[in-house]
């Protein structure tokens, strides 16, 4: 029954975006009938189908409807509620739902709140997102229902994956499909405002709010990510380049890149052209993501791949809506006014123009070392990866002008700037980094070249955007974020050179010593719960001072039987103490890993800052 | 002359087009150093030479293989035509069992002896790495 609400109404929802495309495509033949209230109601019909859809699904899973194929798939009554909810968009069918039903109701919250502009670009823009949300809806009708009907009915179902009954994983894939979704809007909106010649400072003022808003949510979902990584998966990190962290990133350089682009246009009415590149390439991006993510395609550690005929279709997909999209772009590129004015070295602009730069490149590193295995397989064969030194190598040397770049750029005026009124207080500043890096370069006895100017320029750009605070010279938001960036950079610095990590293989009751400290394996216990059972062991990790206890567990689920490590982590502002352990075979032994990591809670708090940021941006437009 | 416009242009394509060459030229290098390259044991065997780079050796580890002492880990991986024997000292993931799957990354001492320095397993309990999966889909 639930399954037939739901899946009807996708065809219901889909027939509203076959209506909405021949009417918005009446626009381009330049009838220009009052279309608003069509469009309006059956926007309203597709958002509210596509809602009760998913909301069906969410249904059957809380139900533990198993005559549903997906919720067989992914469920178990024995699951606790919130993750029962959760797992329903934990899956392949589920995930692309939820992708669906944010992409019907941005497009109806972009409909309802651009009624000042013109008429034909947002009739435009409905046109163009319908394309891709009749993709979608052919994409999960025919080849990834979540609907499908089971018969006979089983009894239970076969569970989710441990590792994803987690708080911060439930929330995590809904909030990176907003900041994913978000950048949709941009790529419909940007080719509508293309066709009808407004790519000036009033769409720029109105998409500029997508943009944040993307961005913040981007940001978030990749943090959030970031962190379940860290503690769930015992990782015991922040970044490790894995492909599927690296395809969350791409999009959220170049998002990044137009952030700031866009302030350039709403300000200066310049980069026309690159702006709406960029929307293109962010979209791109975002769905090449979902691509690769859920094609299997990937070789990474956390692929959730089933069914490679899925990537492909999604793959043709996104190479039409990219066609399409350069396509429009030369045509009516030549629309484009083209004001260019002298364009000054010593400019807000050009550090603009900088910054994108760096975004650019750093987004190519990591598409290469992503894509790069993929190509090559399929070329000659042999199969590779690209591990942690390629992008730490190519990053980090770049990241020492992009930190100074940082520093300097959002000080210069717009138009034009003079640069010869560095002040005094400025060098001072600068030296005072380089001195302070070099006495911690000294200190901790760091022998990686590097580290001296990255600490450096770390320092500096701290030092400069806390300085900021007392001038008035820019946004509030601008300040936050990119002190919060330095903040970022330095906590990732320290961490780099301080963390310490351990691992042996230990009896209960066995004590191991490490530098200064001494780990004691003191027991272990079994641990009946209700969908697991678990083994809680108890280590004591002491030194000269003082001495703590880390409670790590391994535990053993049914449905589907799997083990998972619970790592312990003990959280302070200066340092994590990180300890997983793990069963290797019935022996006694017990893999142990300890971790020392300094300053992890920064980590996690400089990226919030830098968020919070463009929270403030957003907020600000709304006045 | 040309104008100072034009001058200008010419100045930014130029230096755009330099810096293309040079990220394309810093990239290929750091790809070319860093990359891991994936073998079976029976791909090892047949190696004509033994390079002292990082590698990944893939294929399931042997039943009854894993011994374990204080400091190490030892077990054999296996694609059912050849074997090597692995040593590692470090952190497994949790699904690291006798016959399951795993990929180890690390250095060849020889032709049947592997010196990992980190071992990879996947969270999903039906999971098969894609390598090790047409390795033992070949040799069956």
């Amino acid at each position: 029954m639930i399954n037939q609400i739901g899946n009807y109404s996708l065809f219901i929802a889909l027939f509203a975006s076959i209506f909405l495309l021949f009417q918005s495509s009446n626009v381009i033949r330049n009838k220009s009938k009052n279309l608003d209230g069509k469009i309006f109601s059956a926007l309203s019909v597709q958002s509210l189908m596509v809602l009760i859809s998913f909301f069906s699904l969410i249904f059957a899973f809380i139900v533990s409807d198993f005559s549903n194929e997906t919720v067989y798939n992914n469920s178990h009554t024995t699951k606790p509620l919130f993750y029962k909810i959760s797992g329903s968009w934990g899956n392949h069918e589920g995930s692309l739902l939820l992708w669906l039903l944010v992409l019907t109701i941005f497009l109806f919250i972009f409909f309802i709140s651009s009624k000042k502009l013109l008429n034909k670009y947002r009739i435009l823009t409905v046109l163009f997102q319908e394309l891709i949300i009749i993709g979608f809806l052919l994409f999960i009708l025919f080849t990834s229902n979540p609907f499908l009907h089971l018969f006979p009915i089983p009894k239970e179902g076969t569970g989710l994956n441990p590792i994803l009954q987690d708080p911060a994983l439930a929330i995590h894939p809904p909030i990176l499909y907003l900041g994913y979704v978000g950048t949709s809007i941009i790529f419909s909106s940007a080719l509508a405002a293309l066709v009808c010649g407004m790519v000036n400072k009033i769409w720029a003022k109105h998409i500029k709010k997508w943009v944040v808003i993307s961005w913040i949510f981007l940001t978030i979902g990749i943090l959030l990510g970031s962190i379940w990584a860290y503690y769930e998966l015992g990782w015991g990190g922040f970044w490790f380049w894995d492909p599927v962290e690296n395809v969350s990133l791409m999009p959220w350089f170049c998002l990044t890149a137009l952030f700031h682009t866009i302030i350039v246009l709403e300000k200066r009415n310049i980069y026309q052209s690159w702006t709406i590149i960029l929307s293109i390439a962010t979209f791109s991006l975002s769905m090449g993501g979902t691509f690769l993510v859920r094609s299997g395609i990937l070789n990474s550690i956390h692929t959730f791949a089933n069914d490679p005929s899925r990537g492909i279709f999604i793959l043709c997909f996104l190479l039409v809506l990219v066609l399409l999209a350069i396509f429009i772009f030369f045509i009516f590129q030549k629309k484009l006014s083209n004001n260019l004015t002298k364009p000054f070295l010593a400019s807000k602009e050009t550090a603009i123009i900088v910054n994108n730069w760096f975004m650019m490149f750093f987004l190519s590193v990591v598409l290469v070392g992503t894509v790069y295995p993929i190509f090559l397989e399929v070329i000659s064969g042999s199969k590779i990866s690209v591990g942690p030194p390629f992008y730490q190598k190519l990053i980090l040397p770049f990241l020492i002008p992009f930190l100074l770049f940082m520093a300097v750029g959002p000080k210069l005026k717009w138009i034009k700037d003079n640069l010869s009124k560095i002040k005094l207080n400025q060098i001072m500043l600068f030296i005072l980094s380089i001195a302070i890096s070099y006495f911690i370069v000294k200190f901790f006895r760091v022998s990686y070249l590097l580290i001296l100017p990255l600490f450096a320029l770390g320092f500096f750009l701290f030092f400069v955007t806390i300085k900021d605070f007392f001038s008035k010279n820019s946004t509030m938001s601008q300040k936050i974020s990119h002190f919060g960036f330095s903040l970022f950079i330095l906590s990732i610095l320290f961490n780099g050179i301080l963390a310490k990590e351990f691992s042996s293989n230990m009896k209960v009751g066995d004590e191991r010593k490490y530098l200064n400290k001494i780990i004691k394996f003191e027991n272990l216990k079994i641990v009946e719960k209700n969908n697991y059972k678990s083994l809680v062991a108890n280590f004591k990790i002491s030194d000269e001072k003082s001495s703590i206890n880390l409670s790590p567990e391994v535990r053993i689920y049914n449905q589907p039987r799997t083990l998972t490590s619970e790592a312990a982590i003990n959280s302070t502002i200066y340092s994590d103490n990180f300890l997983v352990f793990n069963v290797i075979k019935n022996d006694g032994y017990y893999n142990v890993r300890y971790q020392f990591k300094p300053l992890m809670m920064w980590i996690w708090f400089s990226i919030i800052l830098i968020s919070v940021g463009g929270i403030l941006s957003y907020l600000k437009k709304n006045e | 002359m040309y104008g100072k416009k034009v001058k200008l242009r010419a100045f930014f394509i130029l230096l755009i087009f330099l810096s293309a060459i040079l990220t394309i030229f810093l990239v290929i290098k750091a790809l070319e150093e860093n990359v891991v390259y994936f073998k079976s044991p029976s791909e090892i065997k047949n190696l004509s030479e033994l390079e002292n780079k990082k590698i990944r050796v893939g294929g399931m580890v042997k039943k009854s293989s894993i011994k374990t002492n204080d400091s190490e880990i030892n077990f054999i991986i296996t694609d059912f035509k050849n074997e090597i024997v692995v040593s590692f000292e470090g952190s497994v993931p949790n699904l690291f069992e006798e016959g399951k799957g795993v990929v180890a990354e690390g250095f060849l001492k020889d032709r049947s002896y592997f010196k990992a320095v980190k071992i990879l397993a996947k969270h999903d309990e039906n999971y098969m790495p894609p390598e090790v999966n047409e390795i033992l889909k070949d040799n069956k």
